[in-house]
């Protein structure tokens, strides 16, 4: 197990290429994913205020 | 044939298409990333010159390979919004931008990590490191571009102009190991006959494709989240389930707060 975090001596290239991998990747995923869901709470509101102003025209 | 090839210029479409399919691809991108992080870590041997070191290879090549291939996608898009003036190809390029800049700036980072243990530098101004900046530049270009252009019809226009015009610096990237004398080792595996071990090849295929699959899935959620903003006043938007739902709690939420505030004035 300890020789295989060691990679042969390269443990400090070999781990932080790994790790930066996985955290752009998921930043990729989280980021992407949080945009959608802002917008798409941003697209309902415009909706929503677009409607109530239908309706007090009507009334 | 074209009736069928048209509903691909149809945002709603595309919309549930992408959401469609966004679950299938992200489920079949974290099993190839797994299965190759699997082989490449643990399955695959040493290296007979490079030793445990050279496992880099296995997140270095396909950010190398994705970072080059996203930004062919951008340009080909960019080039279909000019010519035929599709917005959603626009859409596409715009959602491509951000996931080839992160996978550049991956390269940049694991060959540096790479290049200091095996040529004993962190970087030095090849003609292969020189270009992938570039890449990234041309990146970080076209998404300053966009922003820095109020009136987003000339915005699109404009970035894809400078992402067609960069297209020039991808064979420079690719040949640049060949034409220019450097640290940087030649080609491993984009030539007729790979000069890599199976053992150390199918794990970096798994990694390459998970890269592709994971960039197909932020695509998909990128270009939705396009489509909602060109198309918000759209009547097919407002009466998307995830809108509309979102909407009328808006609404009751307001009618409750408007009931509430009444009866505070009349008590």
């Amino acid at each position: 197990m300890a020789e295989f975090f060691n990679m042969g001596g390269y443990a400090a290239y070999v781990w932080p290429s790994f790790g930066i991998t996985l955290l752009v990747l998921c930043a990729n995923v989280w980021f992407a994913k949080n945009q959608l869901k802002r917008v798409t709470r941003e697209t309902a509101k415009r909706s929503a205020m677009t409607r109530a102003k239908k309706q007090s025209r009507t009334k | 044939m074209f009736k069928w090839l048209h509903r691909f210029g149809s945002a709603p479409f595309v919309y549930r298409l992408s959401g469609a399919l966004a679950p299938w691809v992200g489920s079949a991108c974290a099993v190839l990333l797994g299965v190759g992080l699997y082989l490449g870590l643990l399955v695959a041997p040493a290296d007979y010159e490079q030793g445990e070191s050279y496992r880099i290879i296995y997140v270095h090549v396909p950010a190398a390979i994705l970072s080059m291939f996203v930004y062919m996608v951008m340009a080909i898009s960019s080039a279909v919004f000019l010519i035929w003036r599709m917005k959603l190809a626009d859409a596409v390029a715009q959602a491509a931008a951000p996931i080839g800049a992160s996978f550049t700036f991956l390269a940049l980072v694991t060959g540096s990590l790479w290049g200091k243990p095996m040529w004993g530098t962190w970087w030095i101004w090849d003609g292969r490191l020189t270009s992938e900046l570039l890449l990234l530049f041309l990146y970080l270009g076209y998404i300053a571009l966009r922003a820095a252009i109020e009136q987003p019809q000339s915005a699109a226009r404009a970035a894809a102009v400078l992402a067609i015009v960069g297209v020039v610096n991808i064979p420079i990237i690719h040949y640049s190991v060949e034409w220019w004398s450097t640290l940087h080792q030649p080609a491993t595996i984009t030539k007729l006959k790979p000069s890599i071990h199976e053992s150390m090849a199918v794990p970096l295929r798994f990694m390459i494709f998970g890269f592709l699959f994971l960039f197909g899935y932020v695509l998909l959620i990128r270009l939705r989240t396009g489509i909602l903003q060109r198309e918000a006043r759209a009547s097919w938007v407002a009466q998307l389930p995830e809108i509309s739902r979102l909407t009328q709690s808006m609404e009751f939420q307001r009618a409750q707060l408007k009931t509430a505030q009444t009866e505070t004035k009349h008590g």
